[in-house]
């Protein structure tokens, strides 16, 4: 190893230090406040979880309470697998998430590469344009749309989802991403150029990889309004074979009678899979952020 | 192998013009270097003879072909950058072949070019390394040898040294000299550092505000430097190593105002009346009391310059 490595290191060094200034009192204030905001947000989360495996009394009778002994009954779930496709309707809302995600991030991350690095004329008008959807509700468009999907055969499709939540996540998308790109070096970027990359390759090779943590990002405020949404489930694809989870969770919710255990069942099932993708991204963004120390 | 002609090249963003009317020849083997203060059109200069930038009017031939239409890629050019930009995620020896691979090299070949040009730049230690495990030196070593590998017609050097620290700019610039000599490859390159231009260079291209003010050798410009850059007035220019100082008498007097030792020479700067501060480079350990009264000379009349109110020196 030459003196230069190290002297790069101590640099390293000396910059993560000064960055460091560390005093006990804040960091207890600061953690007293992010851990009760913890438990204020995952509260609501803890007492689903538990009443669904309580009896339908228990939950009434002592709503805090933990499932043990009489309390612990499992009829909640035994409704849900009974009752109803569920598994289905997991498949639905897997496959809708995962495909308006995927067109999210790819269109968004391409259209944010074309506004942040090209000039052409529009471009700052263009940019505007497609931000304003972050301002505009999509649903204020719910009657048209609910039109062209009927007009186009698609009604009671997956496709129907899948295209609205596309169009509903690409603003934001494409703003934060694009912002995120005009960090990367223009330096890289020519030189995959000279080293003969066309446009497509440098996209996706040097950019994508660099603003990593940004589609992470992107992608977590992106699934969970989808998966969650009952609203266009319900309007435009209420058919059995393509209802969603939130949409089959409303089977058990009736106007004169609720099954409960039914309903919180479903609830606790629905927040695996949306968890499980969370972890995955929530990986990549921590990966992203430690090697992005590489420039 | 490797000549380039630039004419009448000019570049427009928009409204404003940054390049005017650019002739250039560069013939093959010549180390060629931009110089000019920042925002004066050299590095998009560079940038059109590397194809990265269309330029708004003229041609760029390389080796007599017409380049203009001609992608980066094919022109036969290599081009290293102020920040390196190596490829982050690939290792130092990915990052030298990235470009023969995509052009389709046999892996033979790629393979023997490699191991030449790491070889040259003694990166062999380095060449299973990610660009994150190496020093800014280091780097710049890598993106040359990217650079060397490609066997181009053309280097392009985009202020290779200014992101290195003074000891391995010095050791950078002799490494960057020796590879001219050996390689006797055609060389461009941008800076904005007297010392890099002077002692790189065998032909040196001043430029100000898009336009070539002075070509020449590198004493050609020191001795017979045609501009100041616009002053407005008449001036008068002398370098600071042809004055002399003296306690008792000469052309101008001026006020000590600060001394710098550098070791080897010393800085005095004097407030006069005639010219504002001046500054005089004298050789070796000089003391001289701030606020002290000293004459100024030049140490030869055929020192002084003169330059109209156009900047442009009077013969």
């Amino acid at each position: 190893m030459g003196p230069g490595l190290r002297r790069g290191d101590t640099e390293r060094g000396e910059s993560t230090m000064s960055k460091a200034t560390y005093s006990p009192g804040r960091a207890i204030a600061a953690h007293a406040v992010l851990i009760a905001y913890t438990v204020v947000a995952l509260f609501p989360v803890f007492v689903i979880i538990i009443n669904s495996f309580k009896s339908r009394k228990a939950i009434f009778g002592s709503p805090l309470s933990l499932p043990f002994g009489d309390a612990f009954s499992l009829v909640g779930y035994e409704t849900v697998f009974k009752r109803g496709d569920f598994l289905l309707y997991f498949q639905n809302s897997l496959v809708v998430t995962v495909a308006a995600l995927f067109f999210v991030l790819l269109f968004g991350a391409m259209a944010a590469f074309a506004l942040s690095e090209y000039r052409f004329r529009g471009n700052t008008l263009t940019g505007l344009y497609l931000a304003l959807g972050i301002m505009i509700p999509i649903r204020l468009g719910t009657v048209a749309i609910l039109q062209l999907m009927v007009a186009s055969g698609l009604a009671n499709t997956l496709w129907a989802l899948i295209l609205v939540y596309t169009a509903q996540g690409l603003p934001l998308s494409i703003f934060i991403l694009s912002e995120f790109m005009r960090t990367v070096s223009d330096d890289l970027k020519n030189a995959g150029r000279i080293d003969g990359m066309n446009e497509y390759k440098i996209f996706f090779r040097l950019v994508l990889p660099l603003v990593r943590p940004a589609m992470a990002t992107v992608a977590v405020f992106t699934m969970i309004p989808i998966w969650n949404d009952l609203w266009f489930p319900l309007i435009l694809a209420p058919s059995e074979a393509t209802k969603t989870v939130t949409l089959g969770a409303q089977m058990f919710i009736g106007q004169f009678q609720t099954d409960w255990n039914g309903v919180l069942s479903a609830l606790a099932l629905a927040i695996v899979p949306v968890l499980v993708l969370y972890l995955i991204f929530s990986r990549q963004l921590i990966r992203g952020i430690t090697s992005g120390a590489v420039k | 192998m490797g000549s380039l002609q630039i004419n009448h090249v000019n570049k427009a963003f928009g409204a404003t013009k940054v390049l005017h009317d650019i002739n250039l020849e560069v013939a093959d083997g010549e180390f060629v270097i931009f110089v000019g203060p920042s925002g004066c059109g050299k590095s998009t200069l560079l940038r059109i003879i590397a194809g990265l930038e269309d330029a708004t009017g003229g041609e760029i031939r390389i080796d007599g072909d017409r380049v203009d239409a001609v992608p980066p890629a094919k022109r036969g050019i290599a081009m290293v950058f102020q920040t390196y930009a190596l490829y982050p995620h690939l290792t130092v020896k990915d990052n030298m072949s990235a470009g023969l691979k995509q052009a389709g090299t046999p892996h033979e070949q790629i393979e023997r070019q490699v191991a030449e040009a790491s070889r040259m730049l003694a990166l062999e230690p380095y060449l299973k390394r990610r660009p994150a495990e190496l020093s800014g030196g280091q780097r710049q070593r890598v993106a040359i040898g990217r650079a060397v590998v490609r066997d181009p017609k053309l280097f392009l050097f985009d202020e290779p040294l200014s992101n290195l620290d003074a000891a391995l700019r010095v050791h950078t610039r002799l490494e960057i000299a020796k590879l001219h000599r050996d390689l006797k490859a055609t060389m461009i390159y941008v800076t904005h550092d007297q010392v890099e231009a002077m002692t790189l260079a065998d032909k040196i291209v001043v430029m100000n505000a898009g336009r070539i003010e002075q070509i020449g050798s590198p004493m050609e410009l020191y001795n017979t430097p045609q501009a100041l850059g616009v002053s407005g007035a008449k001036t008068i220019g002398i370098r600071p190593e042809h004055l002399v100082l003296a306690r008792d008498g000469g052309r101008w007097a001026g006020r000590v105002e600060h001394v710098e030792h550098l070791g080897a020479d010393t800085n005095v700067y004097l407030a006069t009346e005639a010219a504002g501060l001046v500054t005089v480079r004298l050789f070796g350990e000089v003391y001289h009391d701030t606020g002290s009264t000293l004459w100024i000379s030049p140490s030869h009349d055929r020192f002084i310059y003169r330059f109209d109110e156009a900047g442009q020196v009077i013969r």
